[in-house]
């Protein structure tokens, strides 16, 4: 589309204001970290001298819960993978009979209030003795996982070219060996689209962390920072320096997988 | 042949079943429990003794002639209108604006994601430390342009605290309405932009006549999402208000959060949680309807 040259740059300041003004309690949130320890929730504009007492509780307070949370989520990532590529496949491939029934029990999953499964899962859970267990939340995480994963993927893997699967069929590999040989290493983009968010849905939950766990075994940062503000604390800086270092992933991976999701999410709204 | 033919189709089947056995277990076995336990007087004793004894509805009768209950209903209604309300125009006016790509368009779109991509404790506490009466910088800046010399009690009192949840909520839900509008507007052929151009139409003829009813599949589609998603908002409420100040931003969904995990009462915050489902389902069901006749139409 050609465009008159000076119309450009307006646009781009425009909406550099717009975003700065959208992002403004993100940077809220790192420039109070920075601030010194105090019980006042006062603070600079700036951080004019920039303070990291914060990171120092943080890492210390909430260092294992950080840790429990990216266990938490990369088993998530791993079970939602590997439970939602196989299916994606055969929804988007086999002439089974079911497959609507299959994605209407997908679409409903989405109507389904957290609090329903947990309240369920918590006595059941009690009965297994999966509360305060990575199994546990892993399983209840994927709640988000699994659904979004089998939707993301399925819509990418009707894009390729029935040909290539059927050439490969022709060749005598089995249809396992269709998916993992052909299928997959051709959706790396839906993958890691489908993983990233599976990821930030299970590094983000609170309500089954909440819910599931009730000792400190096992315990994501997610509660860490939620019992913080609870607890009327005089440490704001090593709050918000928690939820900082709790927004990384999502800042990293946005960054670093932004042009895979950028292919794998146009692939899947041109269905 | 038979046994080939059924061979193959069970072959294809293993590919489902791990998927459709995790769903059956963590989303059909939770909603055929709640409904069970919604009918039983299952409270922490249950897990002592193993008794739950069926009480018909009395819990239903019970939390739905409850004092708060009227309340939580309607702040949960004006918190999903008001939400998605903020959310959709916003959202709408992002995509549009993004769809005039001019330097650095991409980055900033993906930039907007992060509103929703980070944490929602995270953005919580940072909103719930941006919007304090006495040291909040919302309340700085107000003071600081003579707006409003006082300030106003976001989190404290009580019909602006339902406004600050709310207001979170559509800064959290303004990158998803935007991401799927931009979609949409991807779809519309720019050749109908270059005629409409050509016949003198100005933008918001363009945009009524060319762009809305072109995206209005989409829309529909979005706003469903949204009210699903918004009505069972449980986590910013519990993290910017915790319910407060006076029950004011108390919603079905922490209603039923708090009878089941603060008053050990699982019978009855199966109940509430049932009437969420309940109504998103009825307004599911109703869309799909009203979508269908105007198709017909």
């Amino acid at each position: 589309m050609k465009r008159v040259p000076n119309r450009g740059r307006p646009s781009t300041i425009v909406g550099i204001v717009l975003l700065a003004l959208m992002l403004f309690p993100v940077y809220w949130m790192v420039n109070a970290s920075l601030q010194p320890t105090g019980s006042t929730l006062r603070g600079g504009w700036f951080p004019s001298h920039p303070d990291f007492s914060g990171y120092v509780t943080a890492l210390r307070d909430q260092g294992p819960g950080l840790v429990t949370s990216l266990v938490v989520a990369l088993g998530s990532v791993t079970l939602s993978l590997g439970l939602a590529a196989p299916a994606a496949y055969a929804l988007a491939r086999f002439p089974v009979r079911g497959t609507d029934l299959v994605l209407f029990g997908i679409l409903v999953t989405q109507m389904v209030p957290s609090i329903v499964v947990a309240n369920a899962l918590y006595s059941a859970y009690n009965d297994l003795g999966l509360l305060n267990s990575y199994l546990g939340l892993i399983l209840a995480d994927s709640t988000a996982g699994v659904p979004f994963a089998i939707i993301i993927m399925r819509a990418f893997m009707q894009g390729i070219p029935r040909e290539i699967t059927e050439a490969a069929r022709v060749d005598g590999a089995g249809r396992l060996r269709v998916l993992r040989s052909v299928v997959l290493p051709m959706s790396v983009n839906a993958l890691i689209t489908a993983g990233l968010f599976t990821f930030l849905f299970a590094w983000s939950d609170l309500l089954f962390a909440l819910t599931l766990t009730t000792t400190e075994t096992v315990r994501p940062v997610t509660v860490g920072i939620y019992q913080y503000i609870g607890a009327q604390t005089n440490q704001w800086n090593a709050v918000m320096a928690t939820a900082v270092l709790a927004s990384v992933p999502a800042a990293v991976l946005l960054v670093v997988a932004q042009r895979h999701v950028a292919a794998g999410a146009t692939s899947g709204s041109g269905r | 042949m038979a046994g080939a033919r059924f061979r193959e189709l069970f072959a294809q089947w293993m590919f489902i079943a791990p998927a459709a056995a995790y769903l059956l277990l963590f989303f059909g076995y939770p909603i055929a429990k709640n409904i069970v336990m919604s009918f039983q007087h299952y409270t922490v004793t249950t897990f002592y003794t193993g008794a739950a004894p069926f009480v018909g509805l009395q819990n239903y009768a019970e939390i739905l002639s409850s004092d708060p209950f009227p309340k939580a209903l309607l702040t949960t209604v004006l918190f999903t209108a008001g939400s998605i309300f903020g959310q959709f125009v916003i959202g709408l006016a992002f995509a549009l604006f993004f769809r005039r790509s001019f330097p650095l368009s991409r980055v900033l779109r993906s930039l907007l994601l992060l509103p929703w991509l980070l944490p929602l404790v995270a953005s919580g506490t940072t909103w719930r430390w941006m919007l304090d009466a006495d040291s909040g910088v919302v309340n700085d800046v107000l003071r600081g342009l003579h707006v409003l010399p006082a300030g106003v009690p976001w989190l404290t009192g009580t019909s602006q605290a339902l406004v600050s949840v709310t207001l979170v909520n559509v800064w959290i839900g303004i990158p998803f309405n935007t991401t799927i509008l931009y979609g949409g507007l991807q779809d519309v052929p720019t050749q109908l932009y270059e005629a409409a151009q050509l016949d003198g139409a100005g933008p918001v003829t363009t945009f009524r006549h060319i762009t809305w009813p072109l995206l209005r599949p989409v829309v529909s589609v979005l706003l469903v999402l949204d009210v699903v998603y918004t009505v069972k908002v449980l986590d910013t409420i519990l993290v910017v208000t915790g319910g407060g100040p006076a029950n004011a931003t108390e919603t079905i969904a922490t209603q039923s959060y708090e009878l089941s995990f603060q008053q050990f009462e699982f019978g009855r915050g199966a109940a509430m949680s049932n009437v969420l489902v309940v109504i998103s389902l009825v307004f599911a069901l109703v869309h799909l309807r009203a979508n269908r006749r105007a198709q017909n139409a």
